[in-house]
């Protein structure tokens, strides 16, 4: 009888907090908060990076392995992309999971339209693009990724570009595709073929004007200008690793991330232990950076100043910054077991790094390459931030 | 027998890092799930095989520098009859 009387008490303390809350709730914006995924706990974490804290979970997201977001423009929902074609809409402000929708079989990710009223998902299973109203999630547009006498190609590399258009890659197909869903009763698709084989990721530079696919199959990445998409997609970089034999891949590279900095563009060499530079005026190779592994996440600072690389297992124990005005590696740290994914806060004096097996978040000072806090988190993967709410290609 | 440290790894490695292709709960990914269902009908030394040695020509690796024979068939047999979960 005490006992419960006890257990009552506290659980009134505990409450405390929450019904002043609720009465007379605080006043704030979101553009200083973002969302960190727990791979295998189906659950994010709002975070505060002013405070460098945890503010709330939200739970029920299912299998969130390889999931990534992308944020309302008004900054106060993200949109989580599951592995197991999940799309949920968390509300950041009230850590609430607003609406979730299981869209497709297996997904990879996904993009908010120009205008913030569309989101689209990027499928592997069934392969294609899925378009969803942002506000409902309810379905607006389906785009099979259809090719040779109908099989479906597993869609990868997706990103938006102005004018409601979507821009991405069918792995299976060797294509390039732009879905513009400005009357999206009506999506019109152009599609570009041979681009070459097994694209596994892509991105747009910030200007949104270059789209960049990665292969796999060869060496080389496939650009296309989108301000003159009639002139084709272009090969770049294509000696990369001529000669040398490729090492096995454990992880994927990604492409997502601001790889640009200044005028050149930082990108991972698949197979091989190096990071490349090419000049965005002329697109050839500028520079080859040799890191400790191969490359999963190259992403430059928001003032372009450091390029930042994380590394596929075996060698994911490591993060090494690049200085962009020498070219040199001038840091190499250790910030914990399996490091899956890093983010700059929006003006770069932090990074956040998640290191998945050591069940924790640290945060970094860019300057003084310092450690300023850890949190703790069950398997963190992505790490993704409200500013990206305003930037193309995000 | 493989250590009860050494399964606790293997069952990391094989959710975690084969997930990062196959998926978290291997449903598949950009590589095909790896499910008893989908499993069953193949010869248990050919899955060991294409662990070990990867499928050249596509994205799987040869995980031979990280796993010995013993291990693969663990690995295999664990996944014909439906892969452990990892202990919290
Ligand atoms: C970088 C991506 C990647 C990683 C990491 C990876 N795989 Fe694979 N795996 C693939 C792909 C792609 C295929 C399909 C190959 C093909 O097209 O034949 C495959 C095929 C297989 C197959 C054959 C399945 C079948 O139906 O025949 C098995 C078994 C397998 N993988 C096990 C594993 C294990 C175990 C691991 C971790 C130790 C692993 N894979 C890690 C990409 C990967």
């Amino acid at each position: 009888m005490r006992k419960a009387l006890r257990a009552w008490c506290w659980a009134i303390v505990a409450l405390l907090p929450v019904l002043a809350w609720s009465t007379e709730p605080v006043l704030r914006g979101t553009g200083d908060l973002g969302v960190i995924i727990e791979r295998s706990a189906g659950r994010v974490l709002i975070v505060n990076t002013s405070s460098n804290s945890i503010i709330s979970r939200v739970d029920g997201l299912g299998d969130l392995s390889h999931a990534s977001v992308v944020f309302s423009r008004d900054q106060r929902y993200a949109y989580v992309f599951g592995r197991d074609g999940g799309l949920s809409k968390v509300d950041i402000l009230r850590g609430t999971l607003e609406k979730r929708i299981v869209q497709g079989g297996n997904s990879i990710g996904g993009a908010i339209s120009q205008d913030g009223r569309l989101v689209a998902v990027a499928n592997y299973e069934p392969g294609g693009l899925k378009v969803f109203a942002a506000d409902t999630l309810e379905p607006v547009a389906d785009i099979p990724a259809a090719y040779g006498d109908g099989k479906l190609s597993k869609v990868v590399g997706i990103a938006d570009l102005p004018g409601d258009r979507f821009i991405y890659s069918l792995f299976d197909a060797d294509q390039i595709w732009i879905a513009d869903l400005h009357d999206p009763k009506s999506p019109k698709v152009e599609k570009f073929s041979n681009i070459g084989k097994a694209p596994y990721d892509g991105l747009v530079t910030p200007d949104s004007r270059y789209y960049l696919a990665g292969l796999f199959g060869e060496d080389g990445i496939a650009l296309l200008d989108t301000w003159q998409p009639q002139q084709g997609v272009q090969r770049i970089l294509a000696s990369y690793g001529q000669g040398e034999e490729k090492l096995p891949v454990y992880k994927m590279p990604h492409l997502r991330g601001w790889a640009v900095a200044g005028h050149q563009v930082y990108l991972p060499a698949i197979g091989h232990h190096e990071v490349l530079v090419a000049d965005t005026v002329t697109w050839k190779e500028a520079a080859r950076i040799a890191v400790r592994g191969q490359p999963v996440f190259v992403v430059a600072r928001p003032d372009g100043r450091q390029v930042w690389v994380n590394f596929a297992f075996p060698d994911n124990g490591f993060v090494q910054v690049i200085d962009t005005l020498t070219g040199q590696i001038v840091q190499t740290l250790e910030p914990g077991k399996a490091v899956l994914h890093l983010e700059f806060t929006p003006r770069g004096e932090n990074v956040w790094v998640s290191a998945r097996d050591d069940h924790k978040v640290l945060i970094y000072d860019t300057a003084s390459f310092a450690k300023l806090a850890e949190l703790p988190a069950e398997s963190p993967s992505g790490i993704f931030f409200t500013s990206r709410a305003h930037r193309i290609g995000f | 027998m493989l250590s009860p440290e050494r399964t606790r790894e293997l069952i990391r490695m094989v959710r975690q890092d084969c997930g990062s292709c196959h998926g978290l709960t291997l449903r598949g990914g950009l590589g095909p799930a790896l499910l008893p269902e989908t499993l069953r009908d193949k010869p248990p030394a050919g899955l060991k095989h294409t662990i070990l040695l990867g499928r050249p020509g596509t994205a799987m690796p040869p995980w031979q520098p990280f796993l010995s024979e013993a291990e693969a068939d663990w690995i295999v047999a664990q996944l014909l009859r439906g892969f452990p979960e990892e202990s919290k």
